[in-house]
This record gives structure tokens, C-alpha cells and sequence, in this order.
């Protein structure tokens, strides 16, 4: 029963694991992989002599820290809010709305957002018109120091509702009887949050900010790559290439593949040591550990 | 409960905040929607926020008359339901046949699986791979990316493993083999995690654009959210007509525009799932739960 799945896995997982080696070899699709020499690390060090290596870098880390940062707790400030509320129906139609852009596409929500941020007749540019922000309209997503903002934004808007899931059925784990106990001690319900709810759900905040820790070179693929796909294309890219764009780039569009390949190991290595690294504090300050 | 004045306070703010991001996360949804229903020359001079000035289904006639469009429709849907129930048949057989006591190498089964969660080729490898099978621009692709959900198999697993024994103990007495104890028994039962992953794998495969944009080069086989990239991001009428067939470059003299285009064909793409996903909702919140739990 399990043969099928299995040898599957093996092909398709395995195979690409083992083909990392054209990394070290000129690799041409239609030499084939036993043909093409073994050129050791030149591709790395290719890689990290390029002058867009520092810009790329720059870009990961700090768009991926910037959705660390502010993405990460967002879904815990809106489980925390949520809870507070005590008009069942309110809840719930705010939690049915905000769940719903995990469900779409990044085409549409790309989409979506350049609509929204349009210069003739985008909504955003026409309530700071309104509200005397800004005289003229701006094209927001032509300025390559706005693009980062603009990335996470969206980001933490799409998955606010869906992430707040898990810390909302934490909350619920939680013993009444604490906050009453509480409450007759006289702590405010905001003395509460802090007193019993946060510390209360702080395990599963620690797993989730060690799996977040090791997708730090995740900086982001799709939302990236669609966003910047519009007509102002090539002036945001200083700031919008990461990693993953730049291996798409150089090895699906210019078919340098053994190139791409050595970037995007480079990347799943320091991932993989950045989950461990994490993985180590956090067992270390003895609260919770994903192994 | 009992409120003192800087909990009200508290209250205030938190409802006020709330409203505030629903009002954000629902509008732009709205806003698009409403300009699919408005005609396009009167979207252009400015001003539509919360209803249609003139109303129209002009757009949305365009969008399935357009050959193109249409037949990338017929592509997601044929790939969403037999993507789904193939992925849902191996990834719940291999979950089954890794539940049972008693298989030799099971640890090491899991661990091959496991492993692959963290560690991956990569774009590329993955793509000479596929090239090199020869799926590369066929359907065959599309349904069998993806095949085996290692994230599905272990939730599946979790919950074979928590059936009684002896249920299928009696189905054996009856007579049942393997398939009839996976196929009678087990599966009729396990119909809420059956449905949660279903919906979770259904959506990946009817919003996934790349892997066609990537692996997909022939045109008839293009999805509809890949064709979407190409619509969404034509920023010129001249390119979309060019994309788009005679019936909508005629209509594109009338009163249609790009934006009207794009709006309805976003809408086409998201209504199927704004409409199927308040009735799973209920399920989906426990599989995020189930599936959030064993990380």
C-alpha cells in the first residue's frame, strides 16, 4: 500500500536532491548530467563575486526580518484582540473576513493591490488625496524605497485571520478559573493579557517564531515575483530581488542552471542551520523545542 | 463578567480596530467586484467605491466568450478535481499503510519522509528532473506535482492511528482484504480530515500559477491563474487585445476596458472559492488546528 507514494517521494524528492551536484558541474539539459565536467565551487564563488550578491542578501534578510518582525506577532495581537470580544456574531463575521485572503491566489491579491494602489483612480491614492496627505497621486509601486513596506503590508494582510487560528484555540486552552482568580485580585483585563494569556500560549508562540526562524532566507517567491511583474518592472528590483527570484531568474529564464542551483543550495544550507541554531536557544531557555 | 472604566476603554478600541481591519480586508475584494460590474468607460473617469454607477454584465459576457479564457477554465478544473482526488487516494493509502503496527522499516519509512520537508533539490534540479521524465508541457505534470503531501500524510497518519483495532479486526472476519478494510471501513469514517485536507489540497491546485507558468509552455494547457498573470499584468490595452480573440477586441471599442477585463476575470477566478468556503469553515479551523499541532 505504501509502494506507490513511496517510490514517488523518491523520484521526485530524492532524484532533485542528489541532482544538487550539477552545483559543481557545467550542467547543460541537453549534455546531460554524466557528461558535463566538474567545475568544483567556481559557481559559488561566481555567485558571491557577482555585484548583485550583496544587494540580494541585503533584500532576503531584510525582507524576510521585516515579515519576522511585524508578520510574526500580528496574528497574535489579532487572537488577543479577538478574545477580548464578547458579541459572538461580531467575532465571527470578523474572523470569516479576515480568513478569506489566505484562500485566494497571489495573482489576484497582486491583482488586487494594483488596483488598489493604481495612480489614476487607486482608492489609496484618492484618500490621501482627500485627507490633504499627499497633493498628487503617487505611483506607489514604481518607488523601490516603498516596495518593502508595500511587500509585508500585504503580506501581514493576507494572513493575519488565517495565522490568528492557531493562537485562538491556544487561548481557548486556557483555564477560566486563572482569570477569575485574577480578576479577584483585582488585575484589569488588560493586566490579564499579560498576566495569564500571553504566558499561557507562549509554547506555541516559541515553535511557531523556530519555524519562522529557519524560513528566514524564505524572504518570499510568489508575492515578490507577481508584484514586480507589472509594467514598472525593472525599477524595483534593487530592493525586490531576493534568493528565490534570483535563482528563478538566472536558471528558469537564462537557463544558467548549474549557477542557479549553487545560489539556492547556498540558501537551504544556512536555513537549515539557522533552524538548528534557533532550535538550540529555544531548548536552551528550556520552554519549548521543535525536537 | 465585571468591567471597570479602563476595560471599556480597552473594549472601545479593540472593537474600533477591528472594524477597521475587516473594513480593509473585505474592501478591496468589494471594490473589485463592483467595478466588474460597471462598464468600463464610466470606471475609467473615477469615483466608483462602494456600488456600481452603471451597471453591466458586459464584462463578465466577454470573459467566458473569450476562447482562451474559457479553456483555461475547463484546464484549473480538470486539474482541481482530479488533482485533489488522486492526491487524496495515494496520500491517505500511504498514511494507512504507514499506521499499521507491525511494518517492517516503518521508522525509517517516516524518516525518508520527513526529510524531505526540510530539505529539497531545488527549483532547478526538480525542473531537469521533470524535463528529462518527459512530463515536461503535459497535463499528466499538472496532476502528479504534487502527488504526495508528506504535511497531509502525517495528519492522515495521526488519525488512522487513533481508530480502534478492533473495527477493522471484525471486517477482516468478514471477509475484507487490505483494499476492503482502506476502502469500506476507514475511509467512510474519516470524513471531516477527508474534507479538511481536500479543501486545503483543492485550493493549492486551483490557485497554484507557477508550476504551470514554469513547466507549462503550450497554451491550451495553461490554467486559469497562470493566464491571469499574463492579463493582470498586460499593463497595456494593445498586448491585451493582442492576447485576447476578435469578439473582445470589438468589444474593446465599446465600452470595455483592461481594468474592467482584468476585474471580471480576478472575480471568475476567486468566486468558487468565496462561495464553497463559509460552509468549510467549520472544518478547515480544526484541520489548521490538527495540522498545526504535529509540527
Amino acid at each position: 500500500m505504501i509502494l506507490p507514494s513511496l517510490a514517488f517521494i523518491i523520484v521526485f524528492s530524492y532524484i532533485p536532491m542528489w541532482g544538487v551536484l550539477i552545483a559543481f558541474k557545467e550542467y547543460n539539459l541537453f549534455t546531460g548530467f554524466g557528461a558535463s565536467p566538474w567545475v568544483g565551487f567556481d559557481h559559488f564563488r561566481m555567485f558571491f563575486d557577482s555585484p548583485e550578491f550583496w544587494n540580494i542578501m541585503r533584500n532576503t534578510l531584510a525582507i524576510s526580518l521585516l515579515k519576522l518582525l511585524i508578520g510574526f506577532p500580528a496574528p497574535i495581537f489579532l487572537a488577543l484582540m479577538l478574545n477580548e470580544v464578547r458579541n459572538m456574531a461580531f467575532k465571527r463575521i470578523v474572523q470569516t473576513v479576515t480568513y478569506i485572503p489566505h484562500f485566494i491566489s497571489w495573482v489576484v491579491v497582486s491583482g488586487l493591490v494594483f488596483s488598489m494602489l493604481a495612480v489614476d483612480n487607486g482608492p489609496v491614492n484618492g484618500v490621501m488625496q482627500k485627507f490633504s496627505l499627499i497633493e498628487n497621486p503617487i505611483n506607489w509601486l514604481s518607488v523601490p524605497e516603498y516596495f518593502w513596506g508595500i511587500l509585508v503590508s500585504v503580506g501581514v494582510w493576507k494572513e493575519i485571520g488565517f495565522g490568528s487560528i492557531v493562537y485562538m484555540a491556544a487561548i481557548a486552552g486556557i483555564n477560566p478559573e486563572l482569570y477569575e482568580a485574577a480578576a479577584m485580585d483585582g488585575a484589569n483585563r488588560f493586566k490579564q493579557i499579560f498576566l495569564i494569556t500571553i504566558p499561557s500560549i507562549s509554547p506555541v508562540i516559541i515553535i511557531f517564531l523556530i519555524l519562522g526562524v529557519g524560513n528566514i532566507l524564505n524572504a518570499g517567491f510568489e508575492d515578490i515575483i507577481l508584484m514586480t511583474k507589472n509594467l514598472s518592472n525593472g525599477i524595483v528590483m534593487p530592493y525586490a530581488e531576493v534568493i528565490d527570484t534570483y535563482v528563478y531568474q538566472m536558471g528558469i529564464n537564462n537557463q544558467r542552471y548549474s549557477y542557479a542551483t549553487a545560489a539556492g543550495l547556498f540558501k537551504s544550507i544556512i536555513s537549515v542551520m539557522l533552524l538548528f541554531i534557533a532550535n538550540g536557544i529555544a531548548r536552551r531557555l528550556g520552554k519549548a523545542s521543535l525536537w | 463578567m465585571k468591567f471597570n472604566f479602563s476595560d471599556k476603554v480597552m473594549q472601545t478600541i479593540i472593537y474600533c480596530l477591528l472594524i477597521v481591519l475587516a473594513f480593509l480586508t473585505f474592501y478591496p475584494f468589494w471594490n473589485s467586484l463592483v467595478i466588474s460590474f460597471n462598464t468600463g468607460s464610466d470606471t475609467s473617469t473615477g469615483g466608483i467605491t462602494f456600488w456600481p454607477r452603471s451597471f453591466t454584465l458586459e464584462n463578465y459576457e466577454i470573459v467566458f466568450k473569450e476562447k482562451r479564457i474559457f479553456n483555461a477554465y475547463l484546464v484549473t478544473i480538470a486539474r482541481t478535481v482530479i488533482g485533489t482526488l488522486v492526491s487524496m487516494f495515494f496520500t491517505a493509502l500511504f498514511a494507512y499503510g504507514l499506521s499499521k503496527k507491525g511494518i517492517v522499516f516503518k521508522k525509517g519509512y517516516m524518516i525518508i519522509c520527513i526529510v524531505t520537508m526540510y530539505f529539497s533539490g531545488g527549483l532547478i534540479p526538480y525542473f531537469v528532473l521533470v524535463y528529462n521524465l518527459n512530463l515536461y508541457n503535459t497535463f499528466t505534470f499538472l496532476i502528479i506535482h504534487g502527488l504526495v503531501n508528506v504535511y497531509n500524510m502525517i495528519i492522515f497518519r495521526t488519525f488512522f492511528q487513533e481508530l480502534p483495532d478492533g473495527l477493522e479486526e471484525s471486517a477482516r472476519i468478514d471477509g475484507c482484504s487490505n483494499f476492503g478494510v482502506f476502502f469500506r471501513i476507514v475511509l467512510p469514517i474519516s470524513g471531516p480530515v477527508v474534507a479538511t485536507l481536500a479543501l486545503f489540497t483543492a485550493v493549492g491546485l486551483w490557485n497554484d500559477w507557477f508550476t504551470p507558468a514554469v513547466f507549462i509552455s503550450n497554451q491550451d494547457l495553461i490554467p486559469l491563474q497562470t493566464l491571469l498573470v499574463q492579463i493582470v499584468n498586460a499593463g497595456q490595452t494593445a498586448t491585451l487585445i493582442a492576447n485576447l480573440n476578435t469578439y473582445a477586441a470589438s468589444a474593446v471599442q465599446n465600452s470595455v476596458t483592461v481594468k474592467a477585463l482584468q476585474m471580471a476575470t480576478m472575480m471568475v477566478a476567486t468566486l468558487p472559492i468565496l462561495f464553497v468556503y463559509p460552509f468549510l469553515q467549520k472544518y478547515f479551523v480544526k484541520g489548521a488546528l490538527v495540522g498545526s499541532l504535529k509540527e
